[in-house]
């Protein structure tokens, strides 16, 4: 089973900055992928983001990279300015989650002067300087962590409020560019896989019920995007009018609702559907570990299934962990960077289901004849 | 911006009312405004401050932080911009457009009052500024209230002052 393609390399663990959310770790990380909270916070006396001039933007950034050495949680931070980089580079950063896509200039216009990306050491934090608002605190991490994702993020916004002055206002709160964000400036999400939801039909009237308390979801890349591979991202609605601890905690509360209706929808699949829903995972596990060609939203889909195979352990010995890394280091630009070259969409097909052999011949172990009468014949050609 | 009701005079009241969850605009000249009777109806404080800037004078239309519906003082984004793209220019326009915002934040938000963190500046020069300059703003509003329009000229010309240039 393992004599597939060329010599597996050594599958690249996610230790850049930044990327310690992929692990797999943390509670219900068979459903959460991520837990992330942001902050929204603007300086006193400079424009916002989408109107500020070059002195704003690079007084900005001049003022938190000196006040970075007095935050614990940024300290030997890494600072990298987004105007520098390389266009990749800058969707590198988008692909794995750590800048929008206004920050990198993904929007149609280029990042402006002093536009930057702080990455704390301990790779948990991160800051987006001069995106919308002056400064964009985040925390992201494996699995579900509402509460510790907050802690962190609250200390550090408080330590950094003591370097730099930040513009408050009594009765709006903290004030930011777009009224949606003012108040605490607070915006919580869990991205969510919710197969089972979906296959039962249930999922609409999860997340209608969702709008009704005060939450909203969106696609894997946050706003405006598209739910793919049944990924949801929750987040509260609104920022105003409830404190930070509330605001989590709700999300918190509601989350582990969600997850609860999961589970169940995927012991219903087990109970009443078994073998379509074994058909359906087998299915997609075997046209990752063999195709030649497969576009992402494709390898989504199938990698849906295949998640939900390794969550209710239908695919004995697939672990979750090389699925999460499957779906960042296929995307358009990491596929490029491995290549160390542009990609026609044909060659990144390529190389994306190339890559998603290797990963997945590297577990290995995933014998597909339990219970079948397949017997243990072996179709592997190499590519 | 020319009057929506008679078409030719400059439009000097703005209202904005939430009508079964959707916002409505309306914008009058003082005489159409007049006419309906709206003064004062819909937002108490947003007749006496008009007025006030009618009265006081041709530099209303330059912008002041007090004309809620012209110009932030700061940046000089408009109220019409601020709606076109739905992004404010700087923290002063939450001042310079507070009774819109408010207004705008509560239909959002169901209210309108943080209750989260509370935020205290490390640059005690700046927030003694900026208390000091709410304070002026609660004083003038109050003489426009109280139509001691010399007094209420007196502190606007303060709070011009202070408040940082553009």
């Amino acid at each position: 089973m393992s004599a597939d393609d060329h010599t597996p390399d050594p599958v690249p663990e996610p230790d850049h900055p930044g990327m310690g959310w992929l692990d797999a770790s943390g509670e219900h990380a068979e459903i959460v992928l991520s837990t992330r909270v942001r902050l929204a916070r603007n300086l006193q006396g400079h424009l916002f983001g989408p109107r500020a001039r070059d002195e704003d933007r690079l007084a900005v950034l001049e003022r938190v990279q000196g006040a970075v050495g007095r935050v614990q949680a940024l300290k030997s931070a890494e600072v990298t300015e987004v105007g520098a980089l390389e266009a990749r580079t800058r969707r590198l950063l988008l692909e794995r989650r750590l800048a929008s896509r206004e920050l990198v200039g993904e929007n149609g216009r280029p990042p402006g002067k002093g536009t930057a990306l702080i990455i704390g050491a301990d790779r948990s934090l991160s800051v987006m300087v001069n995106e919308e608002d002056h400064l964009r605190l985040q925390t992201l991490f494996s699995g579900l962590r509402i509460h510790e994702a907050w802690n962190i993020l609250d200390t550090a916004d408080e330590e950094l409020g003591q370097q730099v002055p930040y513009a408050f206002h009594p009765e709006f709160g903290f004030l930011t560019s777009c009224p949606t964000n003012v108040g605490t400036g607070l915006r919580a999400s869990v991205l969510l896989h919710l197969p089972a939801l979906v296959l039962t039909k249930e999922i609409g009237k999860v997340l209608q019920g969702l709008t009704q308390v005060g939450l909203t979801f969106r696609g894997l890349y946050g706003e405006g995007s598209e739910v793919v591979g049944n990924f949801f991202q929750l987040s509260n609605q609104t920022t105003l009018g409830k404190s930070e601890e509330d605001l989590v905690d709700h999300l918190d509360r509601i989350v582990r609702q969600v997850i609860q209706y999961e589970t169940q929808a995927r012991k219903v699949l087990v109970r009443d559907a078994a073998s379509v829903t074994e058909d359906k995972i087998w299915r997609a596990y075997g046209l990752l570990r063999y195709a030649r060609s497969l576009s992402f939203e494709e390898l989504m889909n199938l990698l849906s299934g295949v998640r939900l195979g390794a969550a209710l352990k239908l695919l004995p010995g697939l672990r979750v962990y090389p699925l999460n890394k499957i779906m960042i280091y296929t995307q358009p630009a990491h596929l490029e960077e491995a290549a160390g070259r542009e990609l026609s969409p044909n060659e990144s097909d390529a190389h994306r289901a190339a890559y998603v052999r290797r990963i997945l011949a590297s577990e290995g172990v995933v014998s597909p004849d339990k219970g079948s009468d397949e017997g243990s014949s072996s179709p592997d050609a190499s590519g | 911006m020319v009057c929506e009701n008679c078409g030719s005079a400059d439009a000097v009241m703005h209202l904005t009312q939430i009508v079964d969850n959707e916002m409505k605009s309306l914008h009058l000249c003082e005489k159409c405004a007049a006419e309906k009777g709206v003064e004062g109806t819909a937002t108490p404080e947003n007749f006496p401050l008009t007025d006030f800037l009618a009265q006081l004078g041709k530099e209303g239309s330059a912008g002041t932080a007090l004309q809620r519906t012209g110009s932030c003082s700061f940046c000089g984004l408009t109220f019409k911009e601020f709606r076109e793209v739905g992004r404010l220019g700087c923290p002063h326009c939450w001042t310079s457009f507070e009774g819109h915002l408010r207004s705008l934040v509560r239909r959002i938000h169901g209210s309108a009052q943080h209750v989260g963190k509370v935020y205290l500046s490390p640059d005690p020069s700046v927030s003694e500024r900026e208390k000091r300059l709410e304070g002026l703003r609660r004083k003038l509003k109050r003489a426009v209230e109280m139509e001691d329009f010399e007094r209420a000229a007196e502190l606007r010309d303060e709070i011009r002052d202070m408040e940082p240039a553009t």
